[in-house]
């Protein structure tokens, strides 16, 4: 019977293969979503059961109190965290995913290691592979993590020479591997580890704060390449095949954050854009403009008055955790009849689509949340546009001004529409640093207040209204 | 080995492509449920994990009077534990959230 052990498992691993990719289709559509992702814990949970079937003798008090101990861990943080701090959340599951492949890669090497000498070279470059990008994954996550809870300052931090220093790191990890294959010693193993742990910090030090949904995603696709060289190590067909999943899944999303925000990838790695004050140019055009202020109360009466209305809310709505108000603001309006719609940015917020959870938190039907493309043919025909706690992705100068840092990022074009109303709490840039000339256009008003009290406020007058 | 490790690239490859054939059709709305919950899947390095506490080191090292193979898998398999359940937790709280105005 027992010979079998390995065909029963390797079986497993296939069924729950398709069921991660059968979870994953599913998760493209709303209604299907949440029995996709049960689907995929399912194969998950009869992947690692399986992994106990054999005669071989399991440290099982080791295992499973490090399994209740994680689930208890994991649970609690999924049912008490905010959505707001979601982007925070994924940095840190990045981190540890990167962080679990780093350590068994470490212990790995410790087993064969002990036999002495040079290693066998394939398995050696597995073991190799799997700590640098478990290593890098894990630091470059916390650094992450740190810049989105802002512990870690949310400027670009570049050591002059940055780029020459991490090739030379690069190039250090090369060299120490092949010491390592050579004699398998373990200094040189430990080093390169450390090293690649350095590496991790510093390619994501440099990265300004506007762009962290582009290193969040690209984070989450070296947890599943960490994943996948895990399975590689220990000629694991399931792991391979789930890493590779993972770390397609977040390429794709890198591309399109990078395409949000019309940046390649390299541009965004060692581009260093956000956190710097600059564009002269664009700070000149509002130059002697002064903006006009709206009182919630007369913003009521436009409001009731008005046939259609767009939100455009930004990372500012969800620092305030006004969403509730928000789509309490919504509902009034509709039931007065008026049209109201959400534009959504796909970079707006710290994560991608992170407004669209922020919004469903609040209820919000997903129908009424509109993706860039569809709202901004809209924009002509709105009355009044809402920004709320948005900056960066409402700026009219990505369209034309050249010196702009964010020239060519697609926006919401909420300038088009009759009335724009901008709910900011002051007069400061947003987090890529830039003035905003939409400010100041002849068809802007400003509602200033924190953007909870400011909708709790508008709220009230429309009851009124 | 060379053998072994060419077949895992075969399947590394193309699931690399079923990755992406099946994520584009995942539109922006779930986005970030997608994410959360293809992270709880990379956490599958959790079997990694408990398969390094099961090994027997040649020549044993202790740290504290325990094995240190057996301490970095307690630690990999809180990590990867975390990562699976917190994250397939928290995207189903998620989905739930994501209502229809049932049209």
């Amino acid at each position: 019977m027992s010979e079998y052990f390995p065909f029963i498992r390797d079986l497993v691993y296939l069924i729950a293969s398709g069921l991660f990719i059968f979870g994953l289709k599913q998760l493209s559509r709303p209604a299907t979503a949440p029995n996709g992702n049960r689907l995929a814990a399912l194969g998950m949970l009869l992947a690692v059961l399986v992994t106990f079937v054999g005669k071989e003798a399991f440290d099982l008090p080791i295992i499973l109190s490090a399994m209740v101990l994680g689930s208890l861990i994991g649970l609690i943080t999924a049912r008490r965290i905010q959505m707001m701090a979601m982007p925070q959340l994924v940095g840190v599951f990045n981190g540890f995913g990167g962080g679990a492949s780093a350590l068994v890669a470490v212990a790995q090497f410790l087993i064969i290691s002990e036999a002495a000498g040079a290693m066998d070279p394939t398995l050696g470059i597995t073991i190799l592979l799997s700590t640098f990008i478990g290593a890098v994954t894990l630091s470059g996550s916390f650094i992450a993590f740190g810049k989105l809870q802002g512990f870690v300052t949310t400027k670009p931090v570049a050591l002059p020479f940055q780029q020459g220093f991490d090739a030379f790191m690069i190039l250090g990890i090369v060299g120490l591997s092949v010491v390592v294959l050579a004699s398998g010693a373990p200094w040189a193993f430990f080093v390169l580890l450390g090293v690649s742990l350095l590496l991790g910090v510093m390619l994501v030090m440099p990265i300004g704060g506007a762009d962290m949904p582009v290193v969040i995603s690209l984070l989450n696709s070296y947890s599943g390449l960490a994943a996948a060289a895990t399975g590689f190590v220990l000629s694991n067909k399931g792991l391979i095949i789930s890493g590779a999943l993972v770390g397609a899944s977040g390429l794709i999303l890198t591309s399109i954050m990078c395409k949000a925000m019309n940046r390649s990838l390299l541009n965004v790695m060692f581009g260093g854009v956000g956190g710097e004050v600059s564009g002269t140019a664009s700070a000149s055009s509002v130059e002697g403009k002064s903006v006009r202020e709206i009182t919630a109360e007369d913003l009521a009466v436009v409001l009731v008055n008005a046939q259609s209305v767009v939100i455009a809310p930004g990372y500012g709505l969800a620092v305030a955790q006004a969403q509730h108000e928000v789509s309490e603001l919504a509902n009034q309006l509709q039931a007065r009849g008026v049209s109201v719609k959400y534009a959504i940015h796909p970079v707006a917020g710290r994560m991608p689509v992170h407004m669209n959870v922020l919004l469903a938190e609040a209820n919000v039907p997903y129908e009424q949340l509109y993706d860039m493309d569809d709202i901004n043919r809209e924009f002509d025909n709105t009355d009044v546009v809402i920004v709320i706690g948005a900056n960066d992705v409402v700026n009219p100068a990505a369209r034309y001004d050249k010196n702009s840092p964010i020239y060519g990022m697609p926006i919401l074009d909420v300038d088009k529409a009759r009335t724009v109303i901008v709910n900011k709490r002051s007069m400061n840039p947003g987090f890529a640093g830039i003035e905003n000339e939409l400010f100041f256009a002849d068809n802007t008003f400003m509602l200033f207040g924190d953007a909870k009290d400011a909708m709790a406020r508008l709220n009230r007058e429309v009851k009124e209204a | 080995m060379v053998e072994t490790v060419f077949i895992g690239l075969y399947i590394f490859v193309l699931a690399m492509f079923i990755g992406f054939e099946v994520i584009t059709k995942v539109p922006p709305t779930l986005h970030t449920p997608l994410m959360l919950g293809s992270n709880a899947i990379s956490g599958i390095t959790l079997i990694g994990a408990i398969l390094v506490v099961k090994a027997v080191l040649p020549q044993t090292i202790f740290v504290f009077g325990l094995e240190l193979n057996k301490i970095l898998g307690f630690l990999a398999i809180v990590l990867a534990t975390i990562n699976v359940v917190g994250g397939f937790a928290v995207t189903d709280r998620m989905l739930s959230m994501f209502k229809s105005s049932g049209k």
